[in-house]
């Protein structure tokens, strides 16, 4: 099962060591981590996407929380949060195709961000599912290169994951 | 003042008086200021020997202990004992000399990445860049390492910040927003604990080490006694119940007591106390169903993590006691006394030993040899077992009524014992400090006699000499077809020899009557002495 895990952690030079070195040495799998400053400059968050029964979910909250510098963990549930990830992916592109990938790029809400005359740099965010499929369809034109954040989420409604609650 | 002389006012602010070290160029600094200092240096004989010193210091005192080296190969000996003391949760602080601020990163003469490679092993670590900070990352090292899950904490300094100039102030608090370790038990969960343990029939308690890092012992005693609960312990929690209690029943676990496994896999509920239960004493039970689990730790980490918890108490151990004392006690108003009658006689009935068969001739049988040993004894003594054979021997045969046993549970490590005994003996000069290990263990420590001598410090060695790595021998006869390899100690030197050219006297132990006499004089002696005892070759721990 695949876990959205949101870490507080104090922004002190070593805390991402600490951090992926726990997963690393425990044997739990990462499958994405995002950081990041919060609004307090001194608290960065660690979006962590981990794989993993409940017994090893249990397991890496309360491991991580073990960590000096950790602030907070929280598990968030997939009904309730907001997923999304980054993606940029740059795609062979002439002249000719450029409606048919424009087409694609205005259906899921991506942007051009940036056009040579054989390639095309498209930017787009959403769930991991749909980013998925996104890629998928412009397979077919010739990938030439995709960078991805790894997932970010935040809870729906007021609920919100800080140091004070 | 100097960074380096802030140090030493950070140590005497946390009242350590003795601290366990070897120099190198990278930490002279703060070895100048020690010379200016009253805080007394013991120099060991191998950086990792200072680690086991402060981990036996600590687990006698209660509170963190200190071991020093220098960048580089310093730091790097002191790893195996830094994950050794991290395994058995004891409080430690660990100050590493390191190279150069501008210097880090760049494969200097001796530097290593010390926080880097003992991160696994710390409960945390400092590399300390910012002079400023030196006070309150002592403070906050002193204070992570000896509250809550006790753990080892690493600082490193760098030369140039060892020199650097600063204010001096030592901070009277300390507050942490990330590290909140719970004290009191969950209310509710304690009700709970309480109602398992008034349905019960056949209750057990199992003590774990946590017994002594908590402080918990006497009140673990006193609430057994007042359920009229039998008592099994971890190898780690051996001595938190006096073993004359007519409600102890040993130690429990792969090595451990028939009656203890046997209560173990009867009892209808069974309340950990600071027990892990770790996969060796845990063995016993693997197939169990059907059965209570209450569960008290300081770490929630552990709840949960070897065996399933029906009732998780996430608390220091000494105040849950305390809260499930009051319930208990207001339980005894309301319905009268505990009583466990039918259930304690029926592990009364499993006690026995099997006889010891004397050894033949020239050898003491290694049982009999601990159970002369613990008969001469004094109450108030601290007796360290080493790893391998001895251990298991020593662990079974011993018996605790105000004393203390000490070895390295968690990690097994070889080469504890005489280290961590010298650093017992330096926390509690009044009690009667043995070691105890086997003839390779001993191999691996030996040097540290010269420590014991130059310090004045008299603890009492006991080499279990089979002329084998006994213990994985015995593995390798049991497993492995009986194929023999790399165990056999052929080359080791004549002890009383080494023990005489380290000037300290040494008796050979080698029939019933020369152990008694042997012992009796190692006793008398104010002075180191080392028993070489001829124990059979191919005597086994598990028949
Ligand atoms: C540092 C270290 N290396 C290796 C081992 C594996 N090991 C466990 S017991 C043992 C044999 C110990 O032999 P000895 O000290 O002679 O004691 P005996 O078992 O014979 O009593 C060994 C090699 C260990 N526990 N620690």
């Amino acid at each position: 099962m695949k876990h959205t895990i949101s870490v507080l952690v104090e922004n002190h030079a070593g805390v991402l060591a600490r951090v992926a070195g726990l997963f690393a040495r425990r044997g739990f799998n990462i499958d994405s981590l995002a950081v990041g400053v919060t609004d307090d400059e001194k608290v960065s968050r660690i979006t962590i996407v981990a794989d993993g029964s409940d017994y090893t979910l249990e397991q890496i909250e309360k491991q991580l929380n073990k960590l000096i510098d950790v602030i907070k963990v929280k598990t968030l549930s997939p009904d309730s949060m907001v997923p999304r990830e980054l993606i940029l992916i740059k795609i062979n592109c002439t002249a000719k195709q450029r409606p048919e990938i424009l087409s694609i790029c205005e259906l899921f809400h991506g942007k051009i961000s940036d056009i040579s005359a054989n390639s095309v740099t498209i930017e787009m965010s959403d769930s991991v599912q749909n980013i998925n499929n996104f890629e998928e369809l412009l397979r077919p034109y010739g990938i030439k290169e995709i960078v991805r954040t790894g997932t970010i989420a935040i809870q729906k409604g007021e609920a919100a994951v800080t140091v004070k609650n | 003042m100097t960074v380096a002389r802030a140090m030493t006012e950070c140590l005497k602010a946390e009242g350590i008086s003795v601290l366990f070290g070897y120099p190198g160029a990278a930490i002279c600094p703060f070895y100048d200021e020690l010379y200016k200092s009253d805080i007394k240096h013991i120099l060991v004989r191998h950086e990792v020997n200072a680690g086991h010193a402060a981990s036996g210091y600590a687990r006698i005192t209660g509170k963190p202990a200190v071991c020093v080296a220098t960048s580089g190969p310093g730091a790097l000996n002191l790893i195996t004992a830094i994950a050794t003391a991290y395994m058995d949760s004891v409080p430690m602080v660990i100050i590493t000399g390191q190279v150069n601020s501008e210097q880090i990163g760049r494969d200097v003469f001796q530097e290593a990445d010390i926080t880097g490679s003992a991160e696994p092993f710390v409960k945390h670590s400092y590399l300390l860049k910012r002079p400023e900070d030196t006070a309150e990352v002592f403070k906050r090292a002193f204070y992570i390492a000896g509250t809550g899950r006790r753990g080892p904490v690493l600082i490193d300094v760098p030369f140039d910040v060892q020199q650097s100039e600063i204010d001096f102030e030592y901070p009277e608090t300390v507050d942490i927003r990330s590290y909140r370790p719970s004290t009191k038990g969950n209310g509710f969960q304690i009700k709970r604990a309480i109602n398992v343990l008034k349905e019960s029939k056949r209750p057990l308690i199992c003590a774990g080490g946590g017994l002594f890092t908590g402080n918990g012992a006497a009140l673990m005693r006193e609430f057994a006694k007042k359920a009229d609960i039998p008592v099994v312990s971890t190898m780690m929690g051996l001595g938190a119940m006096p073993s004359d209690s007519g409600l102890y029943f040993g130690m429990m676990g792969m090595h451990g007591k028939k009656a203890a496994n046997y209560a173990v896999n009867q009892c209808d509920a069974l309340f950990l106390f600071g027990a892990r239960v770790g996969d060796r004493a845990i063995a016993a039970m693997e197939q169990r169903k059907n059965f209570t689990v209450v569960h008290i730790d300081i770490d929630p980490a552990e709840i949960g993590k070897n065996i399933e918890a029906n009732v998780p108490i996430v608390g220091d151990i000494t105040l849950v006691l305390e809260q499930l004392t009051e319930q208990l006690d207001a339980v005894i108003a309301e319905q009268g006394a505990f009583s466990h009658a039918d259930w304690l006689h029926t592990l009364d009935e499993r006690r026995g030993e099997l006889p010891t068969e004397p050894a033949e001739k020239g050898f003491v049988n290694p049982k009999s040899f601990i159970c002369e040993l613990d008969r001469q004894l004094p109450a108030h003594s601290v007796v360290v077992a080493d790893v391998g054979q001895n251990q298991i021997w020593t662990a079974a045969n011993i018996s605790l009524k105000d004393g203390r046993f000490l070895t390295s549970g968690g990690m097994g490590t070889m080469g504890y014992s005489l280290p961590a005994a010298i650093g017992a003996k330096c926390a509690d000069s009044e009690a009667c400090v043995v070691a105890v290990c086997g003839d390779g263990s001993f191999q691996m420590q030996m040097n540290e006699i010269a420590t014991a001598v130059q310090h004045g410090i008299n603890v009492k060695i006991i080499v279990m000499r089979n002329r084998w790595l006994g213990m994985v021998r015995e593995v390798q006869e049991r497993a492995y077809g009986n194929r023999l390899i790399a165990v056999s100690l052929d080359g080791s030197p004549d002890f009383t020899k080494i023990a005489e050219a380290y000037g300290i006297e040494s008796m050979l132990v080698d029939s019933e009557e020369s152990a008694a006499e042997g012992i009796q004089k190692m006793l008398k002696s104010d002075k180191p002495f080392l028993l070489d005892v001829a124990v059979p070759e191919f005597e086994k721990t598990i028949l």
